[in-house]
């Protein structure tokens, strides 16, 4: 576990290893929590093994703050929230959707086998953030592992079902994206006028389900 | 009531932002120059936080629909009230029909305009300002256009005939560079010791990638001795990364939230003003700074911000009250 400056406000807490481990991603999860109660935390912002604390460093002694980091890590459990269980309805992309044959290419895989990989997975939300509403999802098949794009495509589509860097989503909003797509949901993961805003929730368990 | 007359879309309404909503996945957003906007705000006796307007593309055109008071702060430009020419940093009243100009810039890139009663529109996650890339606060979610109608909240307060203003406001950075403070991030060891002191030596130059959400630099690109890959992480606003062409990227007030290059330092918040107001082409150069040195750099800021805020209260309560005026 290492600790950061992310400026004179802010640490980032990492417990990566070389690869991503679900029992750290719930002490990260549970830490932030335990942090977000705290009245000197003004945000407790879980990454993908990893945990952005921002205080005020006018207001607290930066020394003081990073104890409140160590203690929150120290003692959060690792045991996995319970989560609630979503399915995600995707219409696949058909056999010539250039994305499917690089992925093909990449993991030596066929089309059906991809599909089939990432429709029987049990994914986790690890993390929000990025984009308004974004969720790295944990547990995609590590068969499917294809890195991001050296240039990212400038416009992914909002609902696009995509995979990268060994974490599955879906696009809340047209943006760049450095990731490759699947396939489409109509889901909707962001909208400012609904409470919550977010479809998907940290620890929350999420399946693609195929819609054909 | 203001009606706008001449804008780009990339003309905003902005206040301080609404760094809570992180947690969803928003950007902080906000004005990228805070503290012009809170003197602009603080001259005119409204909160420092309440929406103004974040002028950056010229020329920018504004009609008052009634009687007003406003201030404009922030870069230097071309200002006039329809014939009279405004000082920088200067509060006045404008009467209803009259016509607001921010023409070319002199100094600096970003005007803030204020307006007495801050601009009323919708609070969303906290905040009135406006995020383009959600589409969400501000007017609509979008940057202004011609004949949008922005409403005001109440008046409190007359100014003085020709208005009153400034004479020592913050700084701006010269034309030509800017230096700010930045203290070393989680993989500053990652680069090579010669690519670590160059980052704190060389000048850095704003390409035209330069925007809200942030900078894109150029220079003699950096080298990390390791390349391991990092996972997605959150980032603040001043986060310096290095992505694997090796030239700094600046994350600014309407960054994504979270994000997977190497970060080699972080810009202090109290100098994230001065690269608000650094134009493309100029230099910037980096000068590291201990956390120490950095707490005391933002503590001094706010109580210098404080004594200017207590010296224009004083200065306001000299004033004639709106509804006491005859």
């Amino acid at each position: 576990m290492r600790i950061s400056y992310a400026g004179e406000n802010a640490f980032l807490l990492d417990a990566s290893s070389t690869v991503f481990e679900a029992g750290i991603q719930a002490r990260v999860i549970n830490a932030a929590h335990a942090l977000a109660r705290h009245t000197g935390v003004r945000q407790a912002i879980p990454g993908v093994n990893n945990l952005l604390m921002v205080f005020d460093s006018v207001m607290h002694d930066h020394r003081e703050a990073r104890i409140w980091l160590e203690d929150a890590w120290y003692q959060a459990s690792s045991d996995e929230p319970d989560g609630r269980m979503i399915s995600i309805p995707v219409t696949y992309d058909s056999e010539s959707s250039e994305d499917l044959k690089a992925i093909a290419y990449y993991c030596n895989l066929t089309i059906t086998d991809i599909i089939s990989l990432h429709s029987n997975a049990s994914y986790r939300v690890a993390a929000v953030g990025a984009m308004p509403g974004f969720v790295y999802l944990s547990g995609l098949d590590p068969q499917l592992a294809i890195p991001r794009r050296q240039v990212p495509r400038m416009a992914v589509e909002k609902g696009s079902v995509i995979i990268g860097g060994g974490n599955a989503g879906v696009m809340p909003c047209t943006a760049p994206s450095g990731w490759y797509q699947l396939g489409h949901t109509d889901i909707a993961l962001f909208d400012h006028n609904r409470n919550p805003p977010c479809y998907l929730e940290i620890g929350d368990r999420v399946r693609f389900v195929n819609a054909r | 009531m203001i009606e706008i007359l001449t804008s780009t879309a990339l003309n905003t309404v902005q206040d301080f932002g609404r760094p809570q909503a992180m947690a969803f996945g928003v950007s902080c957003g906000g004005a990228m120059d805070r503290a012009a906007l809170a003197l602009g705000n603080v001259l005119l006796g409204n909160p420092a936080d309440a929406a103004g307007i974040e002028v950056a593309f010229f020329p920018f055109r504004i009609r008052f629909l009634e009687e007003r008071s406003f201030s404009i702060t922030g870069a230097q430009c071309n200002a006039s009230l329809d014939n009279l020419s405004l000082p920088a940093n200067w509060a006045i009243t404008a009467k209803a029909g009259q016509i607001l100009t921010c023409g070319a810039l002199e100094k600096g890139c970003r005007v803030y305009i204020c307006l007495e009663g801050g601009l009323d529109v919708p609070i969303v996650f906290g905040a009135r300002a406006t995020d383009l890339k959600a589409a969400l606060g501000g007017y609509h979610g979008r940057g202004l256009q011609r004949n949008d109608h922005i409403p005001c909240g109440p008046r409190t307060l007359s100014l003085p005939t020709g208005g009153y203003g400034l004479t020592c406001p913050p700084l701006l950075p010269e034309r030509g560079s800017v230096t700010v403070h930045a203290l070393a991030a989680a993989e500053y060891h990652d680069f090579t010791p010669e690519s670590r002191a160059r980052f704190f030596s060389q000048p850095w130059r704003i390409t035209s990638q330069a925007n809200r959400a942030g900078y894109r630099l150029e220079g003699d690109p950096l080298r990390r001795a390791s390349d391991r890959e990092l996972f997605s992480h959150g980032i603040m606003p001043g986060t310096v990364q290095i992505p694997p062409s090796g030239q700094p990227i600046i994350q600014l007030a309407d960054a994504n939230t979270m994000g997977g290059y190497p970060k080699i330092a972080t810009v202090i918040e109290s100098d994230l003003r001065l690269l608000a107001q650094a134009p493309i082409g100029a230099s910037v150069f980096f000068h590291e700074i201990d956390i120490d040195a950095a707490v005391q750099r933002q503590r001094d800021a706010v109580r210098q911000f404080q004594d200017n805020m207590m010296k224009l209260s004083e200065l306001r309560g000299s004033l004639i009250p709106w509804n006491q005026k005859k």
